[in-house]
């Protein structure tokens, strides 16, 4: 499970890449891909393992201001939870 | 051409050569009539090419893309274009050195195929001793730090043991498991009597697949794909005819689909000569069976015709001798009796001699 104070990494397989045909970032692993909304990119490239949870969302409240931030927090937790479940996200402690 | 039509990926067949002599290899069975033609100056041009036309996802593949000794430049230039970079092979021939030097030019991802679970089951579906071999470049390529797929294809000889390849999946530390079923075309389709299983097979093939899914979410993927023989309805093939893949052969024919080469009075235009987006966008072979106008009945009033497209053209082909038939795996297809009875078959008279893959320069396909 991915805490607050845990420092979330894109796993080994998964990497982002900009698509100039959509002006989207993609993440891709494997034979597949997911298109990443503007703040879902911004996540995924906080996902670096250097971050704690708590600093991405951090960094997200001040860039999408006046956006509250308990529902900030919920997007980025919910975001983390459903790579992790697919395997395209890790937690160092 | 808009988003409809835009491929993502490009399955590069760099050669169809192959040390090993599988009973389900996907390449046609003339495959020896097609020579390598395409040099690395050439197929570096085809990754440009197809990058900026969107794809996104590169399969090196083949036959045995590391039968290439230009595999080097290829992965590099590939990775300079930021191209998900995927190498699909046997793990034969290969030393650790050079999986090494992929590491080192930013090969993204390592597919390795593996037969069975025991060296004797899998050596007589490769048609070659390889099995020790493919688990220790199993184990390099995690050493060296890649994601690991392992794919099996299943059929008959392998779908009891699908508890038994996820376990061997798991000790190798695979981060991608793909259990795909026989596709049944070119070799597989010769040998269909001997692979194709019975649906009580398979059915405890998909459960216990499902368990094993649930228990390593988020640890490995695991695909299950079933096989069309013993679904209600097709598959969407390649994600629908020239709609999301473009495959590019050995000799340098732009195609839809890896068989479709073998579709008569289709003609497919070659790399060499007109550039891919030319290719993808106008040549009447890539937009045959784009949209829904070429459609027969059932399939063009029917609610999921913008779901599977009709299925797979090569199946109707191959199957029936009209590639614009419905495919006849769909239970509402005027031919299903095709794929009932071979259904019948393989409960009543399977056959257990297999003919391996060889040039056989000459065939029908």
């Amino acid at each position: 499970m991915i805490a607050l104070d845990s420092r979330p990494r894109l796993a080994a397989k998964a990497r982002i890449r900009f698509d100039r045909k959509t002006a989207r970032y993609l993440l891709l692993y494997p034979e597949r891909g997911l298109v990443l909304n503007p703040t879902a990119a911004d996540v995924a490239k906080l996902c670096t393992g250097e971050h704690t949870v708590h600093a991405i969302v951090e960094r997200l409240v001040e860039k999408y201001a006046p956006q509250p931030r308990d529902g900030v927090e919920r997007d980025v937790m919910s975001f983390l939870a459903t790579l992790t479940e697919r395997g395209l996200m890790q937690a160092d402690p | 051409m808009n988003d409809e039509h835009r491929p993502y990926t490009l399955v590069a067949e760099l050669t169809y050569r192959c040390p090993l002599r599988c009973v389900y290899c996907s390449n046609p069975l003339d495959y020896g009539r097609h020579v390598d033609g395409l040099d690395t100056a050439e197929w570096l041009r085809v990754f440009r090419e197809a990058e900026e036309l969107g794809v996104v996802q590169l399969h090196l593949t083949g036959g045995e893309p590391l039968v290439r000794d230009d595999l080097e430049p290829l992965v590099e230039g590939a990775r300079a274009l930021d191209l998900y970079t995927n190498l699909i092979t046997s793990g034969i021939p290969l030393s650790r050195e050079r999986l090494a030097r992929f590491r080192s030019l930013g090969l993204d991802n390592v597919q390795v195929s593996i037969q069975d679970i025991t060296a004797s089951s899998s050596d007589r579906i490769a048609g070659s001793r390889v099995f020790d071999r493919k688990l220790e470049v199993a184990r390099w390529v995690k050493e060296l730090g890649f994601p690991l797929t392992i794919n099996t294809v299943l059929h008959r000889d392998n779908l009891d043991h699908v508890e038994e390849i996820v376990a061997l999946a798991e000790a190798l530390s695979a981060d991608r498991l793909e259990l795909a079923n026989t596709q049944y075309l070119g070799w597989a389709l010769a040998n269909r009597r001997a692979l194709l299983p019975t649906a009580a097979q398979l059915d405890r093939a998909r459960r216990a697949s499902s368990a094993a899914r649930a228990r390593l979410r988020g640890k490995m993927e695991i695909v299950f794909v079933m096989p069309d023989y013993y679904s209600e309805f097709p598959k969407a093939c390649m994600d629908g005819w020239g709609r999301r893949f473009v495959v590019v052969s050995p000799d340098g024919l732009a195609l839809p689909c890896h068989v479709a080469h073998t579709l008569p009075g289709l003609v497919f235009e070659n790399v060499k000569d007109r550039p891919l987006e030319a290719i993808w966008c106008d040549s009447p072979a890539f937009n045959a069976f784009r949209g829904e106008a070429w459609m027969p009945e059932p399939c063009r009033s029917c609610e999921r015709r913008a779901i599977d497209f009709g299925g797979c053209r090569c199946q109707a082909f191959h199957l029936t001798r009209n590639a614009a038939a419905t495919d006849p795996a769909c239970s509402l297809s005027p031919d299903h009796g095709l794929i009932e009875a071979a259904r019948e078959q393989a409960l009543r008279a399977p056959s257990d001699g297999f003919e391996y893959r060889a040039p056989r320069s000459a065939v029908r396909t």
